[in-house]
């Protein structure tokens, strides 16, 4: 009976996983979805340390157990409702690093009971120890870099390095396998180390435009490593749960990898972001700035404004700000529309976040392939923040790391101004053409600041 | 080849029909809703958690790195699972509210 109740509780997790991740796929449904899934979630730990069985002897240690979800669980409520909109990527980014570290250590343990065993069981043992622990140690890496704690290191050697690293691991997995005596039990320490290493130097050289990318793929390969510890079990909630974020996670990571026109190859063997070179700058070129008050005349006599997002309006909180002069705008009857880039900010959808946090819309909130028609007859483009993702370079310029990456065209439009802090370029490391134009104004500030100052300017009109 | 595909027929059939599952269900989702879903997968991939359970469970009584491990993983599982989901909840509170 228990058994049944024990598998029943399983099924019912593996549908509500699925239906949670549907309906996470409409904006109206999307919340159902996650609590949907929650509480399948619920269930089937419920039923794991109620009826699981393991040669007739029940779940023991639970007052341990308990004990162990109870302060996770408050940590990671904490945690969760403290982070602030802005911070979410790195968030997430250590949540994922959490579950990788959990698969890791279940391997471990498992390893460190039975030694001994079928090729089937060491691979999916040595696979969920690997795959678990690149995961933790690239995701908390993942983690310190976008929270600024880490810097990037970039340069080709490394590029050699991580695939001589993933080279070794993969030898050394096999061989453990195939010829469990060559290492005998060390072959699990060994694996350890490698695989840390390679997490940390697999993220490392990767920069802040990239990020998204990386976060994405650590994500598919925690579900991976997830799923291996179903095989080992043969648990089903843990198999489906696990393989159906693997593989929905490798997908998102493709669409993405497509949005900035890189090949998932380049992704995995770490080879891009931090080494991007490009053009170098021009000293005799001039930028053109413009007032406040110029700025806050352009806007309110225009006929359509568009605001261009980025990075920069997370790091400034600007939101609140940004919603309150589409709201001034408005109400001088002016038309104000968000163009979204796929890969603004560090996680897709990260802007799309951060507005809704402001109470913008969501017809207002246009994609890049919509916005792009829109340009040429778009009075006032506003850049708040945002670089890479406008760069005319990618497309003008074979030379650059970022040719070929579809951005959204904001020179077409009649008027450009940037708020940007400084004459830093990007993420990425690339100069950027765009604020050379004659059409383009530049208005340096921080970029709350400035919108504030902008929303007063509009007022005195 | 053929012994292996016959014994675990099963599991295959579930692996498979997961990974086209994972594919179908994403390929519809709008950019929108890339970081909350991308949040959501995070959450449900802490189904770990039970493997980090069932270690514990069944770890002796006087195998300390066992015991010691064990604790350590239904805990991270646990920041992943709770964490992953009070998060995600967040994002889209956010969304529900305008309208």
């Amino acid at each position: 009976m228990s058994k049944f109740l024990l598998e029943l509780s399983y099924l019912i997790g593996s549908i509500t996983f699925i239906l949670g991740l549907k309906m996470l796929a409409s904006p109206d449904r999307a919340r159902k979805g996650n609590l949907v899934a929650a509480a399948g979630m619920a269930l089937a730990i419920a039923g794991t340390i109620l009826f699981h069985e393991k040669e007739g002897a029940p779940i023991g240690n639970i007052p341990w157990i308990l004990a162990a979800m109870g302060i996770g669980t408050v940590v990671g409520w904490l945690m969760a409702m403290k982070v602030k909109m802005t911070a979410m990527p790195q968030m997430v980014s250590f949540f994922n690093g959490m579950g990788g570290a959990c698969a890791a250590i279940i391997s471990l343990v498992e390893y460190h009971s039975h030694p001994e065993g079928s090729a089937g069981y060491l691979l999916i043992v040595f696979l969920g120890l690997v795959i678990g622990t690149v995961s933790f140690s690239g995701s908390i890496v993942a983690y310190g870099k976008l929270d600024e704690k880490i810097k990037d290191m970039g340069g080709r050697y490394l590029t050699y390095l991580n695939l001589a690293l993933l080279a070794l691991i993969a030898v050394v997995t096999t061989l453990s396998v195939v010829s469990p005596e060559t290492f005998g039990h060390s072959s699990l320490w060994i694996l350890l180390g490698l695989s840390f290493l390679y997490g940390v130097l697999f993220v490392m050289p990767i920069g802040g435009a990239d990020m998204p990318v990386v976060i994405s793929l650590l994500n598919s390969f925690t579900g991976m490593a997830a799923a291996f510890g179903g095989f080992l079990y043969g648990n089903q909630v843990m198999l489906t749960g696990g393989i159906l974020v693997g593989s929905a996670g490798t997908i998102l990571t493709v669409l993405m990898c497509k949005a900035m026109n890189r090949s998932l190859l380049n992704v995995i063997i770490g080879s891009f972001g931090g080494s991007a070179s490009g053009k170098a700058a021009s000293g005799d070129q001039t930028v053109r700035e413009i007032t406040l008050t110029d700025t806050a005349i352009l806007c309110a006599y225009a006929g359509k404004v568009c605001i261009v997002p980025g990075y920069g309006l997370a790091v400034a909180q600007a939101q609140h700000i940004c919603h309150e002069l589409e709201k001034k705008l408005e109400d001088k009857g002016v038309e104000v529309i968000y163009a979204i880039h796929p890969v603004a900010g560090r996680m897709p959808g990260h802007m799309n976040v951060l507005l809704a946090e402001a109470d913008v819309p969501y017809p207002k909130l246009v994609e890049m392939e919509e916005a792009n028609p829109g340009m040429s007859n778009t009075d006032v483009v506003i850049v708040v923040g945002a670089n890479d993702v406008v760069n005319p370079a990618a497309e003008n310029d074979p030379g650059s790391p970022i040719y070929g990456m579809p951005v959204l065209k904001v020179w077409d439009a009649k008027n450009t101004i940037v708020l940007k802090r400084s004459m830093r370029a990007g993420y990425a490391g690339i100069e950027n053409e765009l604020f050379f134009l004659p059409k383009t104004k530049m208005l340096f500030g921080d970029a709350k600041d400035t919108l504030q100052k902008l929303v007063g300017e509009l007022k005195d009109l | 080849m053929a012994d292996f595909f016959l014994q675990h027929q099963e599991i295959i059939y579930i692996v498979i029909l997961s990974i086209l599952l994972g594919i179908e269900v994403i390929s519809n989702v709008p950019a929108i809703l890339h970081t909350p879903l991308m949040s959501g997968a995070n959450a449900i991939h802490g189904v770990v958690i039970i493997g980090a359970i069932i270690v514990m469970g069944h770890a002796h009584s006087d195998d300390y790195l066992a015991l010691i491990l064990g604790f350590l993983a239904v805990l991270l599982g646990t920041l992943n699972v709770v964490g992953g989901f009070v998060v995600t909840n967040r994002m889209l509170e956010m969304f529900k509210k305008k309208k």
